[in-house]
């Protein structure tokens, strides 16, 4: 077992496992190809139980051929919480709920599973600085995980971001720069710059392997059912590299033998104001019509021309699943469901997602028997707008009769 | 109508690692279709039954010609017309 090469997910052709994203023969996109021959399911199970408590102790199926550097080193995402949610499902008329909250990583966020992989490819391709192309989380990461290398960084972001995730980047001391424009304006100029500039851009040249950090959340969920598949996954869709890497992780697992069963149904969610991929589900086409000016409090998932777009289309059609967008209104209301059900506080995008959930459990698309799988991506404290006049507080003089007067009186006997 | 194709680093190999190009053309469509001629090579790596393949952006002063008119989109004097992969970012 070991890596092979880069493969275009397109065409085929194969390169060196360099700093390169791009097919030359047909402009596809680059994916890590590992040779998984020879595995024993038993002894890697063994070696995973055995392993570090975080993402590296899936370190044989990550784009490296020998332990990387930063696997000691401090920062290390991963084996967030994945909870049974009872009063959620019960809320929704399912049986059996679970959420994987990976709020729960460093910068609270998944994005630190892809950004620990790409800042260690990068040292080992000997880039002394990072860079990123970001809708916040993304940012956050990178500028801590480059403070815990010493390595120095750009992030780059929409200037209309959440204030949340500008103070939660500039903190680290990383260069952050706000452009004025959409996600896909940063983007573009990323994918500009990674040309004229020797960085390690983690999601433009080395996208192949930072995406491959995200098959850690499939992998944490097998480990954490007992090495069993979920029925079906709920996960937001932004560029679609998430929902499509989930699928790969469970089929790399499925194929070696290291669990059984059926490849869960896909659901993915989006917000409406900025919904190419729902919409190319629903109309039954393979590619995606972007969006030239989102707009939805989900800043998070607003990308309006999504790179792996055709890919996570191909995932939802495949596997029986879907792919549904909710509004601003079914996303503040998705972020308290889950808060009162289950204890966990979710950013916008989390609100999308179990938006979803909601909706799909009400139009009797899930059969009360799935054992669901709802993925919480980011932290609640991070879209603090979202929740703003979403309750009421109560306030009273420093006295009982007040309280009384105020307070008891409204709440009901519960008070 | 004078204007100027930008050529992404991973397709200089069939442009003689030439990074800029300056053709004549009304509208994205004859555009390429000049650069094609120049270079033979490029045609069948960006585009598929005459049409751009599914990972490739063009943008003409920045903007996505998808916004636009797609390969119909009208160019002007002097304009910048870039091609760049579209298989980066989130």
């Amino acid at each position: 077992m070991g890596l092979e090469s880069l493969r275009c997910k397109e065409c085929g052709a194969e390169y060196p496992l360099d700093a390169s994203y791009v097919c030359e023969r047909c402009f596809g996109p680059l994916e890590v190809a590992y040779d998984l021959g020879g595995v024993d399911p038993a002894e890697t199970k063994r070696k995973i139980q055995a392993g570090s408590h975080g993402i590296w102790r899936y370190s044989d199926f990550l784009p490296f051929s020998e332990q990387p550097p930063a696997a000691r080193g401090a920062l290390e995402p991963g084996l967030t919480p994945l909870i049974r949610a009872e009063r959620l499902a019960e809320r929704l008329g399912l049986r059996e709920v679970w959420v994987k909250n990976d709020a729960a990583n460093p910068t609270h966020s998944f994005k630190d599973r892809v950004v620990a992989v790409a800042l260690a490819k990068a040292r080992e391709l000997g880039f002394e600085t990072v860079a990123c192309a970001s809708t916040g989380n993304l940012a956050n990461a990178v500028a801590a995980h480059a403070a815990a290398a010493g390595l120095d960084s750009y992030v780059f972001v929409p200037s209309d971001l959440e204030e949340q995730k500008l103070l939660a980047t500039g903190v680290y001391g990383t260069t952050l720069v706000g452009v004025r424009g959409t996600y896909d304006d940063v983007n573009r100029l990323c994918t500009q710059l990674s040309e004229a500039r020797g960085w390690a851009f983690v999601n433009v040249n080395l996208r192949p392997y930072y995406a491959e950090g995200s098959k850690t959340l499939a992998f944490e969920t097998v480990e954490q059912l007992g090495w069993a598949l979920p029925d079906r996954v709920v996960c937001p869709i932004a560029s679609g590299s998430l929902f499509t890497k989930l699928g790969r992780g469970f089929e790399e697992w499925r194929s070696l033998g290291l669990v059984d069963g059926e490849l869960p149904r896909f659901s993915g969610a989006q917000a409406t104001g900025c919904d190419p991929v729902a919409e190319a589900f629903e109309a039954g086409q393979e590619i995606c019509r972007p969006r030239q000016r989102p707009e939805t409090i989900a800043k998070s998932l607003a990308i309006g021309n999504p790179a792996d777009g055709p890919y996570a289309l191909e995932l939802a059609r495949s596997s029986g699943g879907g792919i549904d967008s909710v509004t601003d209104d079914e996303i503040r209301d998705g972020i308290r469901l889950l808060a009162e059900t289950t204890g966990v506080f979710t950013e916008t995008a989390g609100g999308v997602t179990t938006a979803v959930l909601a909706r799909l459990a009400e139009r009797g698309d899930i059969d009360p028997g799935e054992r669901v799988v709802l993925y919480i991506t980011g932290e609640g404290l991070k879209t603090l707008d979202a929740t703003k006049e979403s309750f009421h507080m109560h306030e009273i003089e420093p006295t009982l009769e007040d309280f009384d007067a105020r307070v008891r009186e409204a709440a009901g006997s519960a008070a | 109508m004078a204007v100027t194709v930008k050529i992404p680093a991973q397709l200089r190999i069939v442009t003689d690692g030439e990074e800029a190009i300056e053709v004549e053309g009304a509208t994205v469509g004859e555009v390429l279709d000049a650069v094609f001629a120049r270079h033979g090579d490029l045609e069948e790596r960006i585009t598929e039954n005459g049409d751009l393949r599914r990972f490739v952006n063009v943008y003409v002063g920045g903007e996505d010609i998808r916004f636009r008119d797609g390969l119909g989109t009208e160019v002007s004097d002097g304009d910048e017309i870039q091609i760049l992969p579209a298989v980066a970012g989130g």
